[in-house]
């Protein structure tokens, strides 16, 4: 029988075996951030452990609050920051060069397909765009995974959700995934890996794949996966040419982590891509999701356009299309938050930046803040937001608020309508 | 170990999300302790108060897909400060179900038609849980009926809640 990439990448990870189902793994990367981890090394002192497994594959960042909005997460930040110094890591991102966890480590190149990733956040899914096993963890196996380099996991069912056809002008990524979780419901995947195959993926860049990773955790999905190729080896290209002596070399070693022909799947999922249409969500499950079209009136508030979904250049691209020229509805705030200083950058440079002020956007620096609820955008009780981040539960953003999650060309066309309403990228015929 | 019997919170839906059971606006503390107040502050069940119910319970009866959501590890802590170390539902969401035997507590899978017999014998009224790790039985009484429930643990789970949690299992072994 043949295995999927998830079970590859386990056989390839095995240290223990401590249950018939449950297999303990190395760990090639541990993430952190300022606001899962600061009890981890808080434990790890008062238990006289002050240790980490080893400064290169730890990597750390201050993304949720930045810069810190008050006491609290001032100690946050300074915690991270003072047990990164003692130890030495030197993969370190504090304010100034700082960006959504979930976007500036893809970005610098520390991802790389058949890893083993975790990271006290459960968006940690998302860098399953490179083919590697990516999950979501709590505290406590942060914390292990920090001084052992070790973390437990299930042996990984996965689910293959095959994408096929071509997506119509104006669909994207955002699009797919929703579509993907109505299919599968917030509990269809739990515990489960999801592999994305199919021509729709295939023909996607870096920046979509990560989108469609990023929500397989809104299915319940411990990491989402798409097979490295092609278009994987020449985004690491930068990182990895001292290593390999060809693009095709590089490609070559990575297709070990590729799913096998005669792969055993829990289920399989196909899905045309033709026939998938600009959707957001309602009420306040991720997998309420109806098309865009539905939402005929439907007022918002605020649009944000930014986080570790859509907060990459890709996305600020397409919403500038939508807002070039044109400026937000009265009585509509929009933010927009690039993903990372050097997203942010090109943006500038790109005149992408200069397009959303003049549309009347408020422009923040990388942060996860609004996404959460936790700074740069809250929402007040009542009101309504249009956003491309990942979760639309109650009180996400704010206590009392609505999220309609939607894509940045969608987000961005509501911002100009002031209802919620399809982006001109899109033609329904 | 921990303590596993005692009365039940009785939450009838499915897919309570972390940010129900602690909002993210709480995450900025940095101690467990700090979080005690906010137990459920968000959530969203008809008659449901945290201020009144949480009190005094041990265990949490509820349905599907229990701590979907978030990684925080804040959820299960804030059960756990709260004195809540046993949830009976039909399943969990996997980072909440890890991070709950983790800290040495019991996340632990009935059927729907147990959870069902449950609700409908002894919900709307005061009841408690007694649970034998060794038979694997929870026993359930209330409104003068006793009802045993049984199920699995696997081994590694088992070992976690005997260690205490991972930590303490983790610096044994690796």
């Amino acid at each position: 029988m043949g295995k999927t990439i998830a079970q590859k990448i386990f056989d390839a990870h095995e240290v223990d075996r401590p249950d018939a189902d449950v297999r303990v793994l190395s760990l090639d990367r541990v993430f952190c951030h300022e606001i899962t981890t600061p009890i981890a090394i808080n434990d790890l002192v008062a238990k006289q452990c002050d240790r980490v497994f080893d400064t290169s594959k730890i990597k750390a960042v201050i993304d949720h609050v930045s810069p810190a909005k008050d006491g609290k997460t001032a100690i946050q930040g300074k915690t991270l920051r003072d047990w990164v110094r003692r130890h030495d890591i030197k993969d370190f991102f504090d304010i100034g060069d700082n960006g959504v966890c979930h976007a500036i480590f893809p970005e610098k190149g520390f991802v790389r397909p058949g890893y083993t990733i975790i990271m006290g956040d459960s968006h940690t899914c998302t860098h399953g765009a490179f083919g590697a096993f990516a999950a979501g963890v709590g505290t406590t196996d942060l914390e292990v995974g920090i001084l052992k380099g070790v973390c437990a996991f299930h042996d990984p069912k996965t689910i293959r959700v095959n994408v096929n056809g071509a997506l119509r002008p104006g669909v994207f990524a955002k699009d797919v995934i929703l579509t993907i979780i109505k299919e599968l419901t917030v509990n269809g995947a739990t515990g489960k890996v999801i592999e994305f195959h199919g021509s729709v993926i295939d023909n996607m860049g870096m920046d979509e794949r990560m989108t469609l990773c990023n929500m397989a955790i809104e299915a319940g999905g411990t990491s989402g996966i798409c097979e490295p190729d092609m278009v994987t080896v020449d985004y690491l290209w930068p990182y990895i040419q001292e290593e390999f002596s060809s693009k095709e070399a590089a490609l070559a070693e990575y297709r070990k982590f590729t799913a096998d022909a005669d792969a055993e799947y829990d289920r399989v999922v196909d899905i045309n891509g033709a026939e998938i249409e600009p959707v957001a969500t309602f009420n306040y499950k991720p997998d309420q999701v109806k098309p865009v079209r539905e939402f005929a009136g439907t007022k918002v508030d605020q649009v944000y356009i930014g986080s570790c979904t859509n907060g990459r250049l890709e996305d600020l691209r397409v919403a500038a299309q939508v807002l070039k020229g044109k400026h937000i509805a009265p009585g509509v705030r929009a933010i927009v938050s690039p993903a990372t200083p050097k997203i942010f950058r090109d943006a500038l440079a790109e005149g992408i930046i200069a397009i959303f002020m003049d549309a009347g956007f408020c422009v923040t620096n990388p942060t996860c803040g609004a996404c959460l609820g936790m700074s740069n955008g809250v929402l007040a009780p009542g009101e309504v937001c249009a956003s491309t981040t990942n979760r639309n539960f109650n009180g996400r953003m704010g206590k009392g608020g609505m999220v309609h999650l939607m894509s940045p060309a969608t987000a961005a066309a509501t911002a100009i309508a002031g209802t919620i309403v399809n982006s001109p990228l899109f033609s329904e015929k | 170990m921990k303590n596993f019997n005692g009365k039940i919170l009785f939450l009838d839906r499915s897919d309570i999300n972390t940010d129900e059971i602690i909002p993210a606006r709480y995450l900025t503390e940095s101690t467990k302790e700090a979080l005690k107040p906010y137990c459920l502050e968000d959530l969203s069940l008809p008659g449901f108060d945290p201020k009144r119910d949480v009190a005094n319970k041990c265990a949490i009866v509820t349905r599907a897909n229990f701590g979907c959501g978030s990684s925080r590890e804040h959820a299960p802590w804030v059960l756990e400060y709260n004195d809540i170390n046993l949830v009976l539902a039909e399943n969990f969401a996997r980072i909440f179900r890890q991070n709950m035997y983790n800290c040495g507590m019991l996340a632990i899978e009935l059927t729907a038609d147990e959870l069902e017999d449950i609700f409908s014998t002894f919900s709307g009224a005061e009841a408690e849980v007694e649970t034998d790790l060794e038979k694997c039985i929870v026993r359930i009484s209330g409104s003068g009926k006793v009802k045993e429930y049984s199920f699995t643990l696997g081994e590694f789970d088992r070992a976690l809640v005997e260690a205490g949690g991972w930590v303490a299992y983790a610096d044994k072994k690796y």
